[in-house]
């Protein structure tokens, strides 16, 4: 179980696919859902969205960038290699309507926790405009699938090596100026969810975004992912991981994805250091 | 010595060897040492071998305490850990962490004119003597019944259910929501209360004897309870205990550095955060810790700050020390340890700096008024009393509630206005057909030793429900 069965390397390298098998957890999941990884006895537990599952040959997919040491210990897990544990499907799946055009707008690796909800939208018979942006066209990853699970499909760079020049935000102004989008999601780094929030408020168009805070059990036991929604704390893990937009107090979500910088910042260049001497 | 003339010398409670305060304030290794042979031969031969005796009766699980004393005195070690096993499963933890003063050790009577005897003590004597030097023998198991028992969740409860019906034939397979077994025994209390060694080593000794366990499985997600019963168990035991944490509802409460207790030991504990950078999973390392609550998660996780390094830790509790909920024991471990008690005093709103960090708290002093529900004096705010504290990590430990994620997860499960699911407390059955509970998310938060008693009742019942129906 946790064998790794694919792994591909995206964007600059920074940004990997795993592919690996979950028979249980690929039977269950839906969209919107996440997991739990740990890669060994000493590792953290890391909560991901998937990107993707299949059933029949029991997998499911992630994909996350490298940021710290627990993600660069990820990517040095080969094909064959296994995670100790993975515990899923966790959080509630998102809720699906047909509700006529909606546009779903990613960035960075949000892209791949937006494809398969972009998907089922098309699926149940939404129009699904997709808009996709990364800072630089190298970074920018699963284009030619956000184009299968999309009908209109419009990517940006924030410094125009690719697309539109400018920011996922500019193009969806223009579509809602267009057209009648009766729901935004919205998935991304934080203040990018921040600013196409504020955005659709003025166009008072409802909005999912999914959340990525640090997380513990994943099962509501430990309260690590609160988060403030409407005024009220939610529990990330169980009552989301998608919440309304327009409610969401983004800069305290910032604030508490801060909150362990300075070990990460440690433990990552330990990581490193032992990796070049070892 | 023989029985009369220790009679005669009248022997003294043994004391229990410990760590030294100065030392074990600063490492997380087990604070008592236990007992040698001659010491607690010496503190068996108090007993009185009562006829009736009373501390069976304060036994939520009804050890036969005066039969296992008896052979400690003759020095039969390994026939009276098999006299404990009969009734208790895990007799290392319980020699640790159950409340003995209000149960059987409450019961002693010995204790109305003198110290009572250290039954505790004992019981973890036989069971440590039995993991480091027994033979490895395994108690006998019935003929096997073909029928086959889900356990949801991996704690005290659950290990008791398991380990009576694996006895009795019955096929047993744990599901464990968490990569490691143990339940709260491993996420919540202390390596230097019950090392991890111990609790593993009586899951193995569960494991060893035929029970299965799947860990990462969180029933209600990745397995439903219906779909269990697909699979071909014959009857479910939940016992995933009341994980939802209880926070105070106070301003600032999402500042970091501001923990729920639950996730404060489950990183120090499960995800050994102390051994952080060896270990992966960070902590925030207070220098000055208030810990909110005063019962016995409260000592822990106070007692875990001060491990972690703390300068200053200091328990806030509304009440006043009459009413603290923790062990006596407890308490006077945080003491040696320094750690400190602010009584009568309750937190209003926590304060924080420009990157969202705690750095301190506003509370007020209280009075005691008549008594509430609970039957303890309900604390008054004093008006105009508000004063801050300084602090840079913050845990809060007043109790926990039930956990929806199964119960929302199974149609005809009855649950309370509480959401703690409703049971039969004589034989743990549940409103739905074939499904057994016990435990915290039964009762709502309470010791180990009850969870493990739910546990027995409910052994007994599903044992009679696979042999003659429901």
């Amino acid at each position: 179980m946790f064998e790794i069965l694919k792994r591909h390397e995206m964007a600059d390298g920074t940004v990997v696919m795993n592919e690996i098998s979950a028979p249980k957890i690929a039977a269950k999941a839906r969209p919107g859902q996440f997991v739990i990884l740990k890669a060994n006895e000493t590792g953290e537990r890391i909560p991901l969205t998937m990107a993707d599952t299949d059933p029949k040959k029991g997998t499911i997919t992630v994909i996350y960038q490298v940021v710290g040491k627990s993600t660069a210990l990820f990517r040095g897990m080969q094909v064959g290699e296994k995670y100790q544990d993975v515990i899923g499907p966790l959080g509630q799946p998102t809720h699906l309507e047909k509700l006529g055009k909606v546009a779903c707008v990613g960035g960075g690796t949000g892209i791949a926790v937006l494809h398969p909800i972009t998907r089922a939208l098309k699926e149940i018979g939404n129009y699904v405009y997709a808009v996709i942006g990364a800072r630089t066209k190298d970074l920018l990853i699963l284009e030619d699938k956000m184009k299968a699970a999309s009908h209109e499909l419009e990517v940006c760079t924030d410094d125009g090596t690719y697309g539109h020049h400018g920011f996922v935000t500019d193009v969806l102004r223009d579509l809602l100026e267009r057209e009648n989008i009766k729901l935004v999601v919205g998935i991304g780094p934080v203040p990018m969810m921040k600013f196409l929030c504020k955005l659709t408020a003025e166009y008072g168009v409802k909005t999912l975004v999914s959340l990525n805070p640090i997380m513990v059990d994943g099962t509501g036991m430990c309260g690590c992912c609160r988060v403030t929604v409407g005024g009220k704390t939610r529990f990330a893990c169980v009552d989301g991981p998608e919440f309304d937009g327009h409610a969401v107090d983004f800069d305290e979500l910032a604030k508490r994805l801060d909150a362990y910088k300075e070990e990460e910042r440690m433990a990552y260049e330990k990581f490193m250091k032992e990796r070049q001497a070892g | 010595m023989d029985e009369k003339s220790a009679k005669k010398e009248k022997i003294p409670r043994q004391p229990m060897p410990e760590q030294k305060p100065e030392v074990r304030k600063r490492n997380f290794e087990e604070v008592p040492l236990g007992y040698d042979e001659e010491t607690a031969i010496r503190e068996a031969q108090r007993c009185l071998q009562c006829k009736s005796p009373a501390c069976v009766q304060g036994c939520p699980v009804s050890v036969d305490i005066p039969g296992f004393i008896k052979l400690i005195r003759e020095r039969e070690f390994t026939k009276a850990i098999r006299h404990i096993w009969e009734r208790n499963s895990l007799p290392a933890v319980c020699g640790r962490v159950c409340p003995q003063e209000i149960q059987c050790e409450g019961m002693c009577i010995l204790g109305k004119k003198d110290r009572p005897v250290a039954i505790g003590n004992l019981e973890r004597f036989v069971a440590d003597r039995e993991r480091e030097h027994g033979t490895g023998d395994l108690p006998p198991k019935q003929h096997p019944t073909g029928k086959r028992v889900a356990v949801v969740g991996s704690g005290p409860s659950g290990l008791t259910v398991a380990g009576d019906l694996i006895l009795k034939g019955h096929d047993v397979t744990i599901f464990e929501a968490f990569h490691k077994p143990g339940g709260v025994l491993v996420y919540g209390i202390p390596e230097f209360r019950l090392p991890k060694e111990i609790v593993y080593s009586e899951v193995n000794f569960l494991e060893r004897l035929g029970v299965r366990l799947e860990c990462n499985v969180v029933v209600g997600r990745t397995v439903s309870l219906d779909e269990l019963f697909e699979e071909g168990y014959d009857a479910i035991y939940i016992g995933v205990g009341a994980g939802l944490p209880r926070f105070l509802n106070i301003p600032g409460e999402n500042l970091i550095g501001v923990y729920s207790a639950n996730e404060y030991l489950t990183r120090a504990n499960l995800m050994k955060a102390y051994l952080f950078p060896k270990y992966d999973t960070p902590i925030v390392r207070g220098r000055n810790v208030a810990v909110f609550g005063a019962g016995n998660v409260a000592m822990d996780a106070a007692r875990t700050a001060m491990r972690l390094g703390a300068e200053r830790v200091r328990i806030v509790y509304r009440r006043s020390r009459d009413e603290m909920p923790a062990r006596a024991a407890e308490i006077h471990h945080a003491e040696e340890e320094g750690i400190e008690f602010h009584l009568l005093t309750a937190p209003k709103r926590f304060i924080g700096n420009e990157s969202g960090r705690v750095t301190g708290v506003e509370c007020l002093r209280m009075e005691l008024g008549k008594p509430d529900e609970s039957g303890r004096r309900r604390p008054v705010p004093v008006e105009g009393s508000e004063f801050e504290l300084d602090c840079d990590l913050a845990v809060i430990a007043v109790g926990a509630a039930a956990n929806p994620l199964l119960t929302q997860s199974t149609e005809g499960l009855e649950i309370n206005e509480r959401g703690y699911i409703v049971a039969d407390p004589e034989t743990g059955k549940t409103t739905k057909r074939g499904v057994w509970a016990g435990g915290d998310i039964v009762t709502g938060q309470a010791t180990v030793i009850l969870a493990m008693g739910a546990g027995r009742k409910a052994s007994d019942s599903i044992h009679k429900y696979l042999t003659w129906g429901w």
